[in-house]
């Protein structure tokens, strides 16, 4: 049946019912597990093969060889469009990706990340790491 | 005394307070019925204080004095139709036999300046805007009048204090009138040109339509003026149609009058959330083939109570 | 009352997006519209050919914030028919099921704008409220909320647990419920069918013959559907009704959408009932043999074509893509004719209009006494004209720069 205030009780249902949005910066926000976020790299699994540099849309990522095995790299949050196909190429899973996702600076410079390199020659790795099993 | 009562109180400092704290009200009232959080009390106040500092722009081609005029006079012209509504007691501050009819004129003034407001803003979008207030006007303003004048017809007096002493003394009789009320707050969300009768500010369609223009304090002062005419307005029906509780000492007076307009402010809310904007010729036809007869009826029905009454 | 031309745009409330539409009224009634596209134009053809494949990817899924997914799967589908890559059947429905829930987010996504469009913000809220529940699953699914990034090469790069579909399936019955209030609503509301019944109307044959797609087509009633038409990803293995409306006003094109709302639900709950074990990607190479593809998809807005043309390297040498907005525009000028300068806002969204997905460089046929002109040309002259207006641009950057104690 055709009548105006449809909704009539649907509002007047939610009026005393608490809000569906949340204050966001006051209250934590609901971030899913699955959520790409921040990449967080390994450097002792990193081989320096920069695939990943290869194969990242936005040039956000660049691997330094700084001696033998010694790897860092330099991540540009702010160039990083978080898709995360550097950890999917990556052939040793030297990168991984969080749900950190509250990244905005007001200094540029802050953006751009340094994954430091280990002071030390690396250890030899625990356990052989499994070929990646997904596209390179 | 008296210029107390119209600077502070109940004149333009308890207006300008009551009309944010009751913008405050509907805007989350609004907000909660949709679910949302909806502003802090302060917002209505802190947007004020927002435009006041913002630069006010005057378009080159806009009339600069009826630019800068409209606004004061909107202003000006809601605040004395307040003084001769009855709040809390039988009295006005001022009253005079007939001033029913001059508080409606009063609150036409505000309209007719969105219109003037809009018209001398050259702008394209305000012209539409400007055109829409006055078609609407003529739309809603007939069955507003007859739906207010229906209540005094029946009390036998043009004014405002006279009304509410009448319904004091035979409050059983202010029921015949909710047909009238019905109407009244319909057409009242076309005074107030809030949704579904919205059209002269259709944001999707025409900006902010007289408004558009507006910038800085002179937008602020048509905000507060709108704001306050929601109050006046409110206070005129709530006089009109709701005389319960006049009798009462001064202090339970006070507070009865503020549950009473909230309970109108409420109405507005509710309306304008579970409606979608109409077109203006649809809002013409609604308010002709509708609003009208029902209005003509209420006079009818109270034509002939005033027949069985009078011997 | 004499015609005037009043402007919608570029930057107007009731446009999310920038374009122009300069629409001459008849006192209220609008006489006719003509259109100015093309303000969002970002070369993301021609970036792409300078992109490797997989690079090339996440550039296409940018192309639209809404259907990400319809872009990157049409061109995913051409690269994958291109390298003969047989996608495994977990993956390709794991692919449906985004496609499917993306729908939904979006059909959502319009019902409120529509809502809005028409001053009834109530229904926007309410609509956009239940959308965050499938945008909460794309965001876990995928990792964003807008651009999911589900596909590549070879097949979808994550897979599902069982603990997520079962909350899908959970969330599917919640929105059902929900849909189903909806579409009372907008079928029942009075304000609300005052205003989107009887205006915008497109007939059959204006349909057909100006090429409209989607929910614009269907709800004049043109049967057209790729999904059945041409089933891609998993959509041959489930039963679907092609949700058509013979109204062909911005009413039909309501229930349409929300016809489409609950076959999508059904859908999802064959996928989830049927999803087949094993892997959900194939390896796939860098390069591409040469070849040409043409793919076609059935996006929330129409039909979504991609041509991808390879020339045996790792970077595609030409590819085109056809929004399905582009497609609806010139039915959208047919359909606003003769109606109220109050719909214009409302008939414009009805076609759920992508601005920026549409905006692409197209060379039309040349008017006479045009010239093309290259970069550098396009520059001198740019400065010449300046220079005419009285502008000198080095002038003034030698002022500044003298200003900011910045001589050479």
């Amino acid at each position: 049946m055709k009548y105006p205030g449809r909704m009539l009780g649907e509002v007047l249902a939610h009026l005393g019912a608490k809000p569906n949005t949340i204050k966001y910066p006051y209250e934590p926000a609901v971030v899913q597990a699955g959520l790409r976020g921040k990449i967080k790299f390994f450097a002792e699994k990193c081989i320096g093969c920069k695939i990943c540099e290869k194969d990242c849309p936005s040039d956000a990522i660049t691997v330094n060889k700084l001696g033998d095995k010694r790897f860092e790299c330099i991540f540009d949050l702010d160039k990083c469009i978080y898709c995360a196909q550097c950890v999917d190429s990556c052939p040793k899973k030297a990168l991984t990706v969080t749900n950190e996702f509250e990244l905005a600076q007001l200094d540029r410079h802050k953006l751009r990340f340094i994954f430091h390199a280990p002071d030390a020659p690396p250890a030899p790795a625990a356990q052989p790491e499994p070929p990646a099993a997904k596209t390179a | 005394m008296a210029l107390f009562n119209i600077i502070v109180f109940p004149g333009i400092l308890f207006l300008v307070i009551a009309g944010l704290w009751f913008e405050f009200v509907d805007r989350r009232m609004y907000a909660r019925m949709q679910h949302r959080q909806g502003p802090p009390w302060f917002q209505p106040l802190a947007d004020f204080i927002k435009l006041l500092a913002k630069e006010t722009i005057i378009p080159e081609d806009a009339n600069r004095f009826l630019f800068t005029a409209m606004p004061v006079m909107a202003l000006t012209a809601t605040i004395s139709a307040f003084f001769y509504i009855p709040l809390w007691s039988p009295r006005a501050l001022f009253s005079f036999p007939g001033d029913a009819v001059v508080v409606m004129y009063l609150l036409t003034i505000p309209t007719l300046t969105f219109f003037l407001a809009g018209w001398y803003s050259t702008s394209l979008y305000s012209m539409i805007g400007a055109v829409r207030s006055l078609t609407q006007l003529f739309a809603y303003e007939i069955p507003l009048f007859m739906a207010v004048l229906a209540p005094a017809m029946l009390a036998n007096t043009w004014s405002l204090a006279g009304i509410a002493a009448y319904y004091t003394a035979h409050p059983l009789m202010a029921l015949l009138n909710v047909p009238a009320f019905c109407v009244a707050m319909v057409t009242l969300l076309g005074k107030l040109e809030k949704v579904p009768f919205d059209i002269p500010e259709a944001e999707t369609e025409i900006v902010a339509g007289a408004f558009t223009e507006y910038s800085g304090r002179h937008l602020a002062l048509f905000r507060l003026a709108v704001d306050i005419e929601v109050v006046v307005a409110g206070s005129l029906i709530v006089a009109m149609f709701l005389p319960f509780g006049l009798a009462l000492p001064w202090y339970l007076g006070i507070i009865v009058y503020l549950l009473k307009i909230t309970l109108v402010v409420a109405l507005i809310a509710i309306l304008r959330t579970i409606m979608a904007r109409l077109r203006i010729e649809q809002m013409v036809n609604f308010c002709w083939k509708i609003l009208a007869p029902v209005a003509l009826a209420q006079l009818l029905l109270n034509l002939v109570v005033k027949g069985f009454l009078k011997p | 009352m004499s015609k005037i031309t009043i402007p919608i745009g570029p930057q107007h409330p009731a446009l999310k997006e920038p374009a122009s539409f300069k629409i001459t009224l008849n006192g209220e009634e609008i006489y006719s519209m003509d259109m100015r596209l093309g303000y969002n134009h970002r070369g993301i053809e021609k970036a792409c050919e300078e992109r490797s494949f997989i690079q090339g990817l996440y550039l296409i899924e940018r192309i639209c914030g809404i259907c990400s997914h319809s872009h990157s799967t049409a061109y995913i589908q051409a690269l994958e028919e291109l390298a003969g890559l047989q996608v495994p059947k977990r993956g390709l429905y794991i692919r449906t099921l985004i496609a499917e829930l993306e729908r939904i987010h979006s059909h959502l996504l319009w019902l409120g704008v529509a809502a809005h469009e028409v001053g009834f913000d109530t229904l926007l809220m309410y609509t956009w409220r239940d959308r965050e529940l499938v945008m909460d699953h794309l965001a876990e699914i995928g990792g964003n909320r807008v651009n999911y990034a589900v596909n590549t090469m070879g097949g979808v790069r994550r897979d599902l647990t069982p603990d997520e579909i079962a909350h899908i399936l959970k969330d599917v019955d919640t929105l059902e419920e929900r849909t189903k209030y909806y579409a009372q609503v907008a079928t029942e509301e009075t304000t609300l069918v005052a205003r989107l019944s009887k205006i915008g109307y497109l007939s059959q044959t204006d349909a057909e013959f100006l090429g409209a797609v989607g929910p614009t087509a269907r709800a004049c009633g043109v049967d057209r559907d790729v999904r059945r038409d041409d089933p891609y990803a998993a959509y041959g293995d489930v039963q679907f009704k092609v949700c058509v409306d013979h109204h062909g006003d911005v009413y039909g094109r309501v229930l349409v959408r929300v016809g489409e709302l609950m076959e999508s639900y059904s859908i999802i709950r064959q996928l989830m009932k049927n999803m087949p074990d094993g892997p959900i990607a194939v390896k796939s190479p860098r390069r591409i043999a040469a070849g040409e593809v043409y793919s076609r998809y059935e996006a929330p807005r129409g039909e979504d074509c991609h041509y991808v043309k390879s020339n045996g390297t790792d970077k595609p040498e030409r590819v085109k893509i056809r929004a399905p907005t582009l497609a609806n525009w010139r039915a959208v000028r047919k359909m606003i004719e003769g109606n109220y300068l109050a719909d214009a806002p409302i008939i414009i969204a009805a076609i759920d209009p992508c601005f920026s997905c549409t905006d692409r460089a197209i060379e039309l046929v040349r008017p006479a006494g045009a010239e093309t002109l290259t970069w550098g040309a396009l520059r001198q002259h740019g400065i010449d004209w300046h220079r005419k207006q009285g502008l000198d641009f080095a002038e003034l950057n030698k002022k500044l720069n003298t200003q900011l104690g910045r001589v050479k």
